[in-house]
């Protein structure tokens, strides 16, 4: 895979002092869904504006598609589309001109059938005589990202975009992303919704604080990382874990009637067949057994308190 | 050069106006004869000439820079405030376009609706009173250069606007009062000395002192001074914009 963005210690220091993105050094790779996960105010929205040309780095280098975006900034925003977070839109203007005036912005030439094709892709094609103001949410979404699609680009920016949608939207969203990862548009989005990481991106990044946390692909974080908790529920409470029993990683919980036993699913062994033996050799009496799988969300939530 | 986006800026823009084109045309027309029948007939019909010009005509070449003065500031102002103020500036920060490019595709398109306006005017005042153009020629690119270049201030203070007042506040507070006080319904030299030395500072003076010399061949001032401060003028715009966009100047953090 060849890296189709590639970012490069890039810093910005805001005017009032604020650093908001610290030496962030990641390639994205083409084709890929790129998931930047982070909470509000991690450098997002700063890592996307810097390399579609809004903010201004203080230091570092991006490129895309092997294009400086400063030297050479006509040739890297021909291959990007950016869909911003706010719905950014001329009330005024109708559906197909604000579409078509993307184009021509792109230094496209007027291509119709083209934007009809994009507009029929998003569901907008009987929309396409509206006004933006008549339009709902979502709808607006979709001219967005219309919008962003008009000059065929191949890297799509998507900032968090099913912020404040409902769930039948944000799954019409991500079949929109879906959609176009197959026509071989690379994505990165941004979101916190960990859900939608989990549930669209091929990577999965973790940024928080200006600094990327790491980089990972989502199943071999989601296995590497994921902890499964087993927890054993017994007939009769008690006070402390038995002394034989110390060698595991148990935890007592529900006022000792229940014990937790965490393991890794990626290691060879979990243990669990001797601990269930070990534990009946120490006289404790099961009532219940259930695991519990740590989601993207847990382990999220780990990384940034660890990086606080 | 992306041409295309010139071309789209300048037609999306182009298109905001042919919305209101009743509005742009009607609201000329009306203040125009309006300004006729107080300045021309009623009160004009006191003053013998001016200059030898009759009063009525005399005051059309003030009448189309008024108009023109102040449509190029408010048309180009707005134009790039607007996207500023709903966000949809993030589309042309975001595109492959340079800023020139940008300029020319604003600061274009409000010079062509000032253009119209212009020209709407002088059509109205041809209704009213009996002119020539001495120098059509020079009276075209006067006009041109008028439309460009209060184009170009115009784009500096909706640049600079953060609220909606501000975006009023320098074509009221400064350009109308200029236009007002420059000779638009007046010859300078009626005016007693002091002021006369005091108009001399007013820049709109050589502007409108130029354009009505095209009209009638008579001016307050050597039209070639008249010539030398609209370019100045609008060298000193281009600058400000120059360095507004290197900086980046309230569009880009």
């Amino acid at each position: 895979m060849t890296a189709i963005v590639s970012v490069q210690q890039l810093e910005k220091t805001y005017e009032g002092g604020f650093e908001a993105l610290k030496k962030v050094s990641l390639d994205i790779e083409e084709g890929e869904i790129l998931a930047l996960l982070g909470p509000n105010g991690a450098g997002k929205t700063t890592l996307i504006s810097t390399i579609c040309g809004m903010v201004s780095p203080t230091g570092g280098h991006v490129k895309v598609g092997g294009y400086d975006i400063i030297d050479e900034f006509r040739e890297t925003r021909r291959l990007i589309g950016l869909v911003p977070q706010e719905i950014n839109l001329e009330p005024f203007e109708r559906v197909l001109n604000t579409v078509r005036f993307s184009r021509g912005l792109f230094g496209k030439p007027r291509n119709d059938a083209r934007i009809e094709q994009i507009l029929r892709q998003l569901s907008l094609w009987d929309k396409k005589d509206a006004r933006i103001m008549e339009l709902s949410g979502g709808m607006k979404r979709r001219v967005l990202i219309a919008k962003a699609l008009s000059h065929d680009p191949r890297v799509l920016f998507l900032d968090e975009p099913t912020a404040g949608v409902d769930v039948e939207l944000r799954k019409d969203m991500w079949e929109i992303v879906r959609g176009l990862k197959k026509d071989g548009v690379t994505i990165i989005l941004t979101t916190h919704y960990i859900e939608e990481a989990e549930a669209i991106a091929d990577r999965v990044g973790v940024i928080s604080g200006g600094e990327i946390l790491l980089v990972k692909e989502k199943d071999a974080l989601m296995s590497q990382m994921g902890r499964k908790e087993l927890s054993i529920e017994l007939q009769t409470p008690i006070d402390a874990i038995p002394p034989a029993l110390k060698t595991y990683d148990l935890s007592l919980a529900k006022e000792g009637r229940v014990v937790i036993y965490s393991y890794d699913t990626g290691a060879e062994r979990t243990g669990i067949t001797q601990l269930l033996g070990d534990l009946a050799q120490a006289g404790l009496v099961l009532k219940d057994v259930s695991t519990h799988q740590s989601s993207l969300e847990d382990i999220f939530v780990g990384l940034v308190e660890d990086a606080r | 050069m992306n041409l295309q986006a010139v071309k789209a800026i300048y037609l999306f823009e182009m298109a905001r106006f042919f919305r209101t084109l009743m509005q742009s045309f009607i609201s000329p027309v009306i203040s125009t004869s309006l300004y006729f029948v107080v300045f021309g007939t009623a009160i004009g019909s006191r003053i013998e000439s001016v200059e030898g010009v009759s009063y009525g005509a005399f005051i059309v070449p003030g009448l189309v820079m008024l108009s023109v003065m102040t449509q190029a500031t408010a048309n180009a102002s707005f134009g790039i405030y607007f996207p500023k103020f709903i966000g949809t500036i993030y589309e042309l920060l975001s595109a492959p376009v340079s800023f020139f490019e940008i300029v020319v595709g604003y600061v274009g398109a409000a010079a062509t609706k000032a253009l119209f306006i212009g020209c709407v005017i002088l059509g109205t005042a041809w209704f009213f009173v009996d002119m020539q153009i001495a120098h059509p020629g020079a009276m075209v690119a006067f006009l041109l250069m008028t439309c460009f270049s209060f184009s170009l201030l115009g784009f500096i203070i909706g640049i600079w606007a953060q609220n909606f007042e501000q975006l009023q506040l320098i074509p009221l507070l400064v350009i109308t009062p200029l236009v007002f006080l420059g000779g638009a319904f007046y010859g300078i030299s009626m005016l007693p000395p002091v002021w006369q030395t005091i108009s001399m500072f007013n820049p709109v003076v050589y502007l409108i002192s130029g354009f009505r010399w095209a009209f009638f061949d008579t001016a307050d001032v050597p039209i070639a001074i008249s010539l030398m401060a609209i370019t100045f003028f609008m060298a000193a715009c281009l600058a400000v914009i120059w360095w507004i966009f290197k900086t980046g100047y309230r569009i880009k953090s």
